[in-house]
């Protein structure tokens, strides 16, 4: 048991297969949405990681617009506001 | 290493409750006239709510937490290595090993996708 894990601390990623890579690779393919491309195609990883970092740039993006229309809402700290805000507490 | 898939509608509901309660908080701050300040409040509580919502259960979150304190600084030099960009944009990206980046990228965008839609939800609904 103790030789297996220093085994593993020196050779770092030896005990991960390309098998579980691959895995990886094709569940974030998964998860980009399907506008440019067809999920069902096999795409190479650097073309996978690619799509994957525009993906997550564009979510950022979006947070970030979201975040300055929302931002709106503290605007006037009154009381219609601080309801409204109590009221999606209690959705 | 930690494959589980996130539940995304526990995610939104605990990520929706701890953003409208930072907001609260946020709407009796002094300081909030400022337009530009109360947008980078905004997008900051959004972004902590979330890896609060998810805990210290993932590297993603545990980074995002660990960094409440520091300034963002997240855009760094530019690179067309796709690996090396992605561990720019997950947070405690650079310090993990290419498997876990991987595993974590894919947890860490079900969170953004359900957070994305709680925030536009919480927006329709303040809408008159």
């Amino acid at each position: 048991m103790s030789s297996r894990r220093s085994r593993s601390r020196h050779a770092g990623s030896s005990r991960i297969t390309d098998d579980q890579i691959n895995d990886l690779v094709s569940k974030l393919q998964q998860l980009l949405p399907e506008m440019h491309n067809r999920r069902s195609d096999k795409k190479s990883a650097t073309k996978v990681l690619q799509e994957t970092c525009n993906y997550i740039r564009s979510l950022h993006r979006e947070v970030d617009d979201l975040s300055e229309r929302l931002s709106e809402l503290l605007e006037n700290a009154d009381t219609t506001q601080a309801d409204l805000i109590r009221s999606l507490i209690m959705q | 290493m930690n494959i589980q898939p996130p539940n995304s509608s526990s995610i939104k509901s605990r990520f929706a409750v701890k953003f409208v309660q930072a907001m609260k908080r946020l709407s009796k701050r002094r300081g909030m006239g400022d337009r530009y300040k109360r947008y980078r409040a905004t997008r900051a509580a959004a972004r902590v709510s979330l890896a609060a919502a998810v805990g210290p259960e993932r590297a993603w979150s545990r980074a995002v937490l660990r960094r409440i304190k520091k300034r963002r600084g997240l855009i760094g030099r530019t690179t067309t290595n796709p690996r090396r960009n992605l561990r720019g944009l997950v947070p405690g990206g650079k310090g993990m090993d290419y498997c876990s980046l991987l595993s974590e990228t894919a947890h860490y965008i079900t969170c953004l996708q359900a957070q994305v839609q709680v925030m536009q939800d919480m927006l329709h609904l303040s809408s008159p």
